[in-house]
């Protein structure tokens, strides 16, 4: 099993503030992570990082070992998708334009995406279910409507790392299990690898290989999935001896009684 | 239809318009010159050559980069209502050349006149203000950047007025005059100074009109796109400054054509910015030129500042687009 990426002891700070005290990970290929933790534990930062959006001030990301700093932006966008939590919705424009931006980082800075390109925006929508989406402009879509197109952009960039910021967190239940459906194909089909932030503890355990935690900028747990969610952990990770977890039928549903 | 294609029919469209408004501006003018005569009567020549054809050659270069320095600014920002008029940007080149006047500046470095210089450093002044401003948080409050920019104009308006009152009297009325915006100078000389601004200006827009395409979905996913979004931001502020300070310098501020233009463009072929951009240009350009036809031709023998029509078509337009907040969530 070979590791996609790595993280070694990354330091980062916002101003005097600091977010990410020495995180060191490893993400296998072909493998499904999840990363949780409470608010504000720097789990978003930790993915910036990851994606190299912002470079660490200590400590070093490597992808297929190769420092992620010394690679070209647009090569890294080819081998890596990072959706953010927040994204600006200011212009209508369509949503296949939208997914069609997932495509800039094959195309030359004077040139426009050729049709091959349409093909891949739009099975990236279907992917998704949402191609009934692809004409209607993104300011009219609902919240979910908008994560389905922007993890729709994710796919189109075809590369084999996806990082997702709390893609689920506003889709109904036929919708997430749709999301997961399609990556779950795109794992067999291309050995997809996905690091996914979330708070939907329920979803993890039944389809993830691998769940990292942290808490105050540093992991404090990690593991396959039910050495993670079980109540002493949680309890660690949440500091919240409320937590309550248990196991039906495969599946550990968790929930805080405060 | 492909991007590509919808960016070359978009071109052709506008400039047909931009040859269309230009024969239109030619033909109009107190003096009404017959083609024919051209051939054969020196003063019909003299006023052609001498004062229509660099008038409508300003108009066209002042439209034009106004335009595009307001398309890629509302991109950069993502904010509908930005333009260089309503981030502060024209009212720093105001302030800057209006010093210069006073100080009776009147003279050139390697050919281009002091004025312009002074004028390009009031918008570097005024858009260093705004990018403080801009990159305080990690979002940008679209209400606060408007906000600032109103008062860095009434800063630069009050600073103006503080000239004029302890300038004497023939520099006051010149300032008052040139502060209105007009198209109303110049020869030759002056417009091929003036290109030594915008061409590199209008370039540095044009390089980068793919990343403001991505930079006014999300700047975040651009950046993990592969854009670079602070060298973007430095080439669009670098543009705008070259643009702005030189347009103010020789036709005064003239609002509203960098807001109303972009917005007609995405109208009539979408939001694409690698589209918007250069054709907000080119209908900038005619836009400007058909304002000046008006501004000359209303009032039969006397002339109507420009700058009050373009502000009296923009402004408006401007309270339209704030009353239509669901179209643009970010105002």
């Amino acid at each position: 099993m070979s590791a996609i990426l790595t993280a070694e002891s990354l330091v980062f700070s916002y101003g005097a503030m600091r977010v990410i005290e020495g995180v060191s990970l490893s993400l296998t290929r072909g493998h499904f992570c999840g990363l949780i933790g409470p608010n504000g534990c720097g789990k978003s930062t930790l993915l910036r990082l990851l994606s190299g959006v912002l470079s660490p001030s200590e400590g070093s990301v490597l992808l297929e070992g190769q420092p992620l700093r010394d690679i070209e932006p647009r090569a890294r966008a080819r081998r890596i998708g990072y959706v953010p939590q927040q994204q600006s919705r200011v212009f209508p424009f369509t949503a296949l334009e939208l997914v069609l931006t997932g495509r800039s980082p094959y195309t030359s800075r004077f040139r426009f995406e050729t049709s091959r390109d349409v093909d891949i925006a739009m099975e990236a929508l279907e992917n998704v279910g949402a191609t009934h989406l692809a004409k209607r402009p993104i300011t009219e879509l609902s919240g979910g409507e908008q994560q389905m197109v922007v993890v729709a952009r994710a796919l189109a960039e075809r590369a084999s790392l996806l990082l997702l910021d709390e893609p689920a967190a506003a889709l109904d239940l036929k919708h997430r299990a749709q999301l997961l459906g399609a990556l779950q194909r795109l794992r067999e089909e291309r050995e997809l690898t996905v690091l996914v932030v979330t708070h939907e503890l329920q979803m993890l355990d039944a389809s993830f290989d691998y769940l990292l935690a942290m808490r105050g900028g540093r992991l404090v747990a990690e593991g396959p999935s039910q050495d993670v969610l079980n109540e002493k952990t949680l309890a660690e990770v949440y500091e919240d001896p409320g937590v309550r977890a248990h196991r039906v039928e495969g599946r550990t549903f968790v929930w805080s009684e405060g | 239809m492909t991007t590509g294609g919808r960016l070359l029919v978009a071109l052709a469209f506008f400039f047909v318009v931009v040859c269309g408004v230009t024969l239109l501006a030619l033909s109009t003018g107190y003096q009404h010159i017959d083609w024919n005569a051209l051939r054969t009567d020196e003063t019909a020549r003299t006023i052609f050559f001498r004062l229509r054809v660099p008038r409508v050659a300003l108009g066209l270069l002042v439209g034009g980069s106004l335009a595009g320095v307001g398309a890629a600014l509302q991109a950069l920002f993502r904010n509908p209502l930005a333009e260089p008029f309503t981030l502060g940007v024209s009212g720093g080149g105001a302030l800057g050349a209006s010093i210069a006047i006073a100080l009776g500046l009147g003279a050139s470095v390697a050919g281009v006149p002091l004025v312009f210089l002074f004028a390009f450093a009031g918008s570097m002044a005024s858009i260093a203000i705004v990018y403080r401003l801009a990159s305080a948080g990690s979002v940008v409050m679209p209400g606060s950047l408007l906000l600032a920019g109103v008062v860095l104009n009434l800063i630069a308006v009050s600073g103006i007025l503080l000239i004029q009152f302890m300038t004497d009297y023939t520099r006051a009325l010149q300032i008052l005059r040139w502060m209105v915006g007009s198209l109303d100078v110049v020869g030759a000389g002056l417009i091929w100074r003036m290109l030594i601004f915008l061409v590199p200006g209008l370039a540095f827009l044009l390089a980068v009109t793919r990343d403001l395409h991505l930079i006014a979905m999300d700047e975040e996913s651009a950046a993990a796109l592969g854009v670079d979004v602070r060298r973007t931001e430095r080439f669009v502020y670098v543009a705008s400054c070259l643009i702005v300070g030189v347009s103010v310098a020789v036709a005064g501020p003239i609002g509203f054509v960098g807001l109303i233009v972009p917005h007609a463009v995405r109208l009539l072929f979408g939001e694409d910015l690698r589209i918007v951009i250069p054709c907000s240009i080119l209908l900038g350009a005619a836009f400007l030129v058909l304002a000046d036809t008006l501004a000359r031709s209303l009032l039969g023998a006397s002339e109507l500042p420009v700058g009050a029509i373009t502000a009296l078509i923009g402004g408006p337009l401007f309270l339209l687009l704030l009353s239509r907040r669901q179209r643009y969530t970010a105002i």
